[in-house]
């Protein structure tokens, strides 16, 4: 039996998913970078007062 | 600020070296499937990721209860974690399953019993954040968060499981499969030896994950305790 040529499903399910965990590690650095901005931001305001 | 212990530094270079081998075993090593060709290929990371995403809706079950038990904000955090990187596994395990069904069954979605319930424990989850983004208690986001992860966490076994229980096209490589199951494969070793590597490559990653999250929400946690004392 002959095999068929699946080869653009295989690199589509494989960019699907680096991508897929890409952005998730993209989204966990900017929540990260933005709530140590919140704290700083926070921290500067009480030293203030 | 929290430092970052040396353990999840060295987890995190594991993980990297982890999917890295991964990859290499599934487009390298792995023998191409004689009738399916190189889509089959997709099979160790959908496999993969789909482990790692029942064994996190499970963790989040046993994390909520042990919550419910203790009230210890902490198992919140880790439950919210679970659920999180869970889904997004889950969300590639469905997504490279569509990919893989397109020349194998000729269509990208069926309401297969097996694809359907994948499908609803996606949902399910998709829902558990809507619930916890509209509630603005932590301790009562917390319970609620819990009661719903407990409930939600039934819904893992049913995924495994319903490709066992009934009649389906859904292969079951491991095991008996139901007789209109179509796309099957015979696994050689060197198949076999691909996807455990792939198993155990998800495991780490999902450690590491999850571990980062909840260093995240300790953080989101601290912030929003001081903006509830500033607003007061």
């Amino acid at each position: 039996m002959d095999t068929i040529n699946t080869d653009g499903y295989m690199i589509a399910g494989y960019v699907v998913t680096f991508a897929s965990m890409g952005l998730y590690l993209l989204s966990l650095y900017l929540r990260k970078r933005n709530l140590q901005r919140d704290l700083e931001t926070y921290q500067a305001l009480n030293d203030e007062k | 600020m929290q430092s970052k212990p040396i353990a999840l530094t060295v987890l995190d270079v594991l993980s990297v070296i982890g999917i890295g081998a991964a990859t290499y075993f599934a487009l390298v090593f792995a023998p191409t499937e004689a009738v399916m060709g190189n889509v089959q290929r997709v099979f160790y990371f959908h496999v993969g990721t789909a482990w790692v995403g029942m064994v996190g809706f499970v963790l989040a079950a046993v994390a909520g209860v042990v919550f419910l038990i203790t009230k210890d904000l902490k198992w919140d955090r880790l439950e919210f974690a679970a659920v999180e990187v869970s889904a997004m596994f889950f969300f590639i395990t469905i997504a490279l399953g569509s990919i893989w069904a397109r020349p194998a069954w000729n269509t990208w979605w069926t309401w297969d019993p097996r694809l359907t319930t994948a499908a609803v424990t996606e949902l399910v989850y998709i829902a558990y954040f809507m619930l916890r983004a509209g509630i603005e208690d932590p301790e009562k986001r917390a319970r609620f968060g819990a009661v719903y992860a407990l409930l939600g966490g039934l819904s893992a076994p049913v995924t495994f499981m319903v490709i066992r229980l009934f009649r389906t096209i859904h292969p079951v490589v491991i095991g008996n499969q139901s007789a209109a199951a179509q796309g099957g494969f015979d696994m050689e070793s060197g198949m076999l030896i691909a996807m455990f590597v792939a198993i155990g490559a998800f495991t780490i990653l999902f450690v590491d994950l999850i571990w980062h999250r909840v260093r995240l929400a300790k953080l989101e946690a601290t912030v929003e305790e001081i903006k509830l004392k500033n607003s007061i």
